[in-house]
């Protein structure tokens, strides 16, 4: 890269890519082409810098510089200013939303300080597209290592020792799970690469694939050397053209360079991979779902035991892991077992990724140390609650998590700490929510998910969740009655007690979380058919207070529905059997006449 | 083998290495109750999807409740099966799958019958909370010649598509759609008529609700028989006798021939018939043709395709026309029994009576639900009028009697008519796996060899083994016999066939489990292999029992080849007992 003085890093990720970064990148290199700088200033589609929010992101190396927001016309006054003048452009740069300070370089900037990136190392660094970016920061030199110097075992018991647990939600441990894949003994075995991102609002995965999908390429293959598989499969839904495109030239360029195939550095050892398409079924995420499908089966689970690493992908020893678990083995093979159980707490070690989403000022992808705080998480590096409004709860751990409050945000975001919280890890989505949420409408939105998602298998997951959807809509809509919180709680329970999967087993959390943490409200919405955070259309009432009323009619004419009756310059009625609660009248009114009630 | 010791409800059990906790259970008397989960015995079938999560018990040390049948037992293992929380699970699981299941049991088919509706009761289900605004998953209702689908009754056991996938390897229904949606059918959400089914109608046999039905043909039988204008004759299979009885609290095994004959006549069928009688005539047929084939064969004739199979069964027939079209002329040209009998009562007997065929009436009593699809084909019709009208199965004809409220238990014994009515001990045996193929050896090797057969019972062709095969001594002359019964088992041996692989002679395939006895139309066995065994049983006694025991002897066979047919494969006997097969694959088109 020494040839360059000046590096340009653009975010590739798919948020940005969305937002025109593409355009940006085409309009940047015309520039420093019409100004001569081709030779001196190189631009770099890279992945996702995790700053999504706040995208297309452009990085200015070695200033360390990050441009927010840009569209592809700021291209000539970046090049213009920043690469020919040395001066910021000052309007693109981030503005802290609480100091209100305009942070230039990115190691001051609250989202990045306390971060600590080991899954996304290279993401927002290198070309994903270019292997030898990759080779450049150490990439294959875990592969290397592991085929050259250590056996099959010795690369497990790293990986054991290491702590690391799987991050696709359950977190059992990754070494463990290759011992058993390793100990089965098979004419073939498989190495699965779980990249069926299913939870919404969660995009680690994506994002890795995108940004650094040799790292996933070279974990797969240290993986098949120490369980003793020569077939490595990525499961991935096509739901990601871009994530899919990179693997692809990933795979080609590894090939290229002898990094998968045949006789891999010369060392015999063969591993190859192949991509494989979800749907979009969520219940794919599930390891058994996830392997049928790969079969060319239905998409659903089976029981456990067996397990894939007796009898998996076409009844053979299966390994499964997850994109972000695979990501961090190269460094835990080349920093070793130690450097990464250091990082963490007790039982969870390492680092991660969490997607921030909701109603929170920094939206995107950051990956902290286990052990953070939610407070650190959401009120540093998230930036706080967007519009200065009171944080309420927060969900993780996808859909169906659990919404934890105030009182556990000084917890240390662990495996076993969320699951004592009645939350769990999940894939490390967070939805925050602020005071104008209902957490029934939560809930009910969270089942809504599910139901659909449910593949039908189980009785209480298919009919159960169904059933508790309904109920949750029902108290929404005024129609709850007191003894129907008791059944929510029943069907809650019993549905993750009987159900066949983690999906059903867990669909219920959003309920039950709201159930504990939130009963006032639910109290509320069934006795006195109020919504207090306001959100239930049902349950409110838009009402004219008289007092403020000067009967200017503007409410009257902007009611699309006709429900507001009233004499010019006399007090108006709104007719609540026909009022749709649309709000509109609310807004307009100049005179703080129409309330909620 | 290697056990394990585990504690059930504080009792202590060793079983072998590999055992569920339901059957553990079982083991100490500790009855699980079971919904989903189904197996058939020494038949290697099972169905084990784990899906209703009726049959949870608590595991101690376990985080969720785990369903006893399809969770092995462990060693120290320390279980409970009725515990409040589990109880409790029980009930709000049924509650969900009654919530979504339409509460019309007072005209539905399986009432009285029905696993779910025991289910409910046992579980003490008074009512369902919220059933009121709880919303139902339908899917349109599908009719095909023999199957009705309803599957808003449908509680996704699964059971149906183990049958039609793993068993019968006909794949004519998997599950469609996700979640609350969800349901099983054909590929496309096509309906049935048009997808690979064969109408075997092992789903139906272990529907455990009203979900797959077949049609029911009784009032059709009802009003031929009010009208004056009609003669109305019924023919009865063999596996029907062998069967009836348990639709009445007899015991499984329990033979009714006599009774159901009495039954019939009450009903007011005019003539009372045996298909036996038909399956002697299509010994005479089928073994002709193959004496007829493997003489030729023998001579070294390239024409005379080895081995020959087996016609009698119309799942079956369905089977190769849909999967192995290629292979239409191995098969027998002999029609099934049931057509045979129609083409005769439809010719040599309507003259014999003076009525107009159009006027005679011709009803099956079937094991079968695919016979109800073989008499609606149209090569067995003349000018639009059916060789048989209408087929029955066993159940339907059960109901039929108690709706005439004829107690069958204590009806005199009653004998069928002349001349169709006269059959062997090798018709009876038709009714079970092997008996077709027992019943051409007694009939071919009299007739290849000359000789008098002195062994008459082949037990080496008796059992319920998938594939069987046997080789049997026609005076020096060793004859390769292959039996298959279940279609994914014919498979195999098709396979064989196809490939050129195949050493048989001659094979017989029927598409049920057990054969007919077996057959979609029987009492439902809700499971239980032991039922479908004594069946079998029940048969071979009877086929023991009589008089006459190889369907060339048969006075009214020989009478009918003299006063009508000629001989064996005459031209005349091509005409009435022969068919051919058609390429029936299906070709899938997806509209743009």
């Amino acid at each position: 890269m020494s040839k360059y003085s000046i590096h340009l890093l653009v975010c590739g990720g798919t948020s940005c890519h969305s937002a025109e970064s593409d355009v940006v990148v085409c309009n940047l290199r015309d520039e420093i082409e019409a100004k001569g700088l081709s030779d001196k200033v190189q631009v770099i589609t890279t992945g996702c810098f995790g700053f999504c929010g706040k995208g297309p992101i452009v990085k200015v190396m070695p200033d360390n510089i990050i441009y927010v927001q840009v569209k592809p016309e700021d291209a000539q006054t970046i090049v213009e200013e920043h690469v020919v003048k040395g001066r910021k452009v000052e309007r693109l740069l981030y503005r802290d939303p609480k100091s209100n300070e305009i942070i230039g370089d990115s190691k001051h900037m609250s989202v990045f300080k306390k971060q600590l990136r080991i899954v996304l190392r290279n993401c927002g660094v290198i070309n994903p597209e270019n292997i030898d970016e990759y080779i450049a920061r150490d990439g294959y030199q875990a592969l290397g290592k592991a085929l050259t110097e250590m056996k099959p075992e010795q690369v497990i018991k790293v990986v054991k020792d290491s702590g690391q647990r799987g991050r696709g939600g359950a977190g059992f441990p990754t070494g463990l799970k290759w011992e058993i894949a390793s100990k089965n003994k098979a004419d073939q075995k498989y190495v699965v690469c779980n990249a069926d991102e299913g939870d919404p609002g969660a995009f680690m995965d994506r994002s890795v694939l995108e940004g650094d999908p040799h790292s996933v390429l070279e974990a797969m293959a240290i993986c098949g050397y120490s369980i003793g598989a020569s077939e490595g499969l990525i499961y991935v839904r096509a739901e990601y053209p871009m994530a899919i495109h990179r693997l692809k030239i990933a795979i080609n360029q590894a090939h290229e360079y002898g990094l998968l195939g045949k006789d891999i550095l010369g060392t015999g050892f063969n591993f190859d991979i192949t991509l494989r398409y979800g749907a979009g079924a969520f219940v794919c995420g599930e390891e058994t779902a996830l392997i049928h499908s790969m079969e060319g089966l239905r998409g659903e689970p089976t029981i456990k035991p067996p397990f894939p690493a007796q009898s998996g992908y076409l009844g053979k020893p299966t390994n499964v892991n997850n994109v972000e678990t695979f990501a961090a083995i190269p460094v835990i093979i080349l920093k070793g077992a130690e450097w990464f159980s250091k990082i963490g707490t007790e039982k969870s070690k390492g680092t991660k990724v969490f997607a921030l989403a909701g109603k929170i000022n920094n939206v995107g992808l950051i990956e902290v140390p286990m052990g953070t705080t939610l407070r650190e998480i959401i009120f540093q590096i998230g930036g706080g609650i967007r519009n200065g409004k009171k944080f309420k709860a927060v969900q993780t751990g996808g859909p169906s998590g659990g919404c934890l409050t105030e009182k556990h945000l000084d917890m240390p975001i662990d495996f076993d700490n969320l699951i004592a919280a009645g939350s769990m890890m999940g894939s490390g989505g967070m939805i925050v929510m602020d005071e104008d949420n209902c957490m029934v409408s939560v809930a009910k939105f969270f089942l809504d998910f599910t139901v659909d998602e449910s593949c039908g298998k189980c009785a209480p997951c298919r009919i159960g969740n169904k059933r508790l959807h309904e109920l949750l809509a029902r108290i929404c809509d005024g129609k709850g009655i007191p003894e129907d919180l008791d059944r929510l709680r029943n069907m809650s329970q019993v549905i993750k007690d009987t159900s066949l999967c983690g999906l059903g087993q867990s669909s219920p959390n959003p309920v039950l979380s709201t159930l504990d943490n939130f009963m006032n409200e639910y109290e509320a919405h069934v006795k006195d058919k109020k919504c207090p955070a306001g959100e239930c259309k049902n349950l409110m009432e838009y009402v004219i207070n008289a007092e403020n009323c000067v009967g200017c009619t503007a409410c009257a004419r902007v009611c699309p529905v006709n429900a507001i009756s009233g004499q010019r310059k006399e007090v108006h009625h709104i007719d609540p059997a026909i009022c749709i609660k649309c709000g509109a009248c609310k807004e307009k009114c100049k005179f703080d006449a129409i309330f909620i009630r | 083998m290697e056990t394990i010791k585990l504690t059930i409800d504080n009792k202590e059990v060793e079983v072998p290495n590999g055992t569920t906790i339901q059957k553990a259970a079982k083991k100490l008397g500790i009855d699980i109750p079971i919904l989903c989960y189904m197996e058939l015995k020494d038949m290697n079938i099972e169905n084990k999807p784990g899906g209703c999560r009726i049959c949870v018990v608590e595991v101690q040390k376990r985080r969720n409740l785990a369903p006893s049948c399809s969770t092995n037992c462990e060693e120290g293992m320390v279980v409970l099966t009725h515990t409040p929380r589990v109880l409790n699970a029980r009930r709000t699981v049924m509650e969900f799958i009654l919530s979504d299941h339409p509460k019309d049991c007072l005209v539905c088919a399986k009432s009285g019958n029905c696993e779910l509706q025991s289910m409910a009761h046992r579980l003490g289900i008074r009512d369902i909370p919220g059933q009121e605004y709880a919303a139902m998953s339908t899917y349109r209702k599908d009719f095909s010649p023999s199957i009705i689908r309803d599957l808003d009754k449908c509680i996704m056991c699964r059971r149906c598509e183990t049958m039609c996938n793993t068993v019968q390897t006909v794949g004519a229904l998997s599950a469609v759609n996700r979640g609350f949606m969800a349901a099983v059918a054909p590929a496309f959400e096509q309906n049935l008529e048009f997808s690979t089914c064969t109408y075997c109608g092992q789903c139906v046999a272990v529907c455990p609700t009203g979900a797959l039905t077949e049609v029911n043909h009784v009032p059709n039988v009802l009003r031929a028989l009010a009208d004056p204008t009609k003669t109305v004759i019924v023919q009865t299979a063999p596996a029907v006798r062998a069967a009836l009885g348990e639709m009445f609290g007899m015991k499984p095994g329990t033979l009714v021939t006599g009774k159901m004959v009495t039954a019939l006549r009450s009903l007011g069928f005019d003539y009372i018939f045996d298909t036996d009688f038909a399956a002697d005539l299509t010994i005479m047929e089928e073994g002709t043709e193959l004496l007829d084939r493997l003489n030729r064969h023998l001579k070294g004739d390239k024409t005379a395709r080895m081995p020959i199979l087996t016609s009698c069964c119309p799942g079956w027939v369905n089977f190769f026309e849909e999967y192995f079209p290629d292979l239409k002329e191995v098969p027998s040209t002999a029609k099934s029994p049931q057509q045979m009998f129609g083409a005769i009562a439809k010719t040599y007997f309507a003259d014999k009576i003076k009525v107009d065929r159009k006027d005679l009436v011709v009803v099956s009593i079937m094991p079968c639900l695919a016979k109800k699809y073989e008499c609606q084909r149209e090569e067995f019709s003349t000018e639009g009028n059916r060789d048989v009208d209408f087929s029955i199965s066993t159940r339907e004809l059960g109901e039929f009697i108690k709706q005439a409220n004829i107690d069958l238990n204590n009806l005199q014994e009653g004998e069928f008519d002349d001349p169709l009515g006269e059959s062997t001990g090798a018709g009876v045996i038709f009714g079970t796996t092997g008996g077709v193929i027992e019943a051409a050896v007694r009939t071919a090797y009299e007739l290849q060899t000359g000789k008098k057969l002195e062994r008459l019972d082949f037990t080496e062709l008796r059992g319920f083994e998938g594939v069987r095969s046997a080789t049997i001594d026609f005076n020096g002359l060793p004859i390769n016999i292959g039996i298959a019964h279940g279609l994914g088992n014919a498979r195999k041996l098709l396979d064989d066939v196809r490939s050129g692989k195949s050493q048989f002679h001659a094979i017989e395939v029927m598409a049920c489990p057990g054969g007919c006895i077996g057959g979609g139309g029987q009492p439902l066995h809700h499971g239980d292999s032991e039922i479908i065994k004594a069946r079998a049983a029940a048969i071979y006694a009877e086929d023991k029992s009589k008089p006459i025991r190889k369907s060339h002897e048969n006075p009214f066979i020989i009478k009918l080849y003299k006063e009508f047919l000629g001989k064996p494969n005459s031209e005349k006997a091509h005409h009435l007992l022969h068919t051919k097969y058609f390429d029936k694959k299906k070709k899938i088109i997806v509209k743009q």
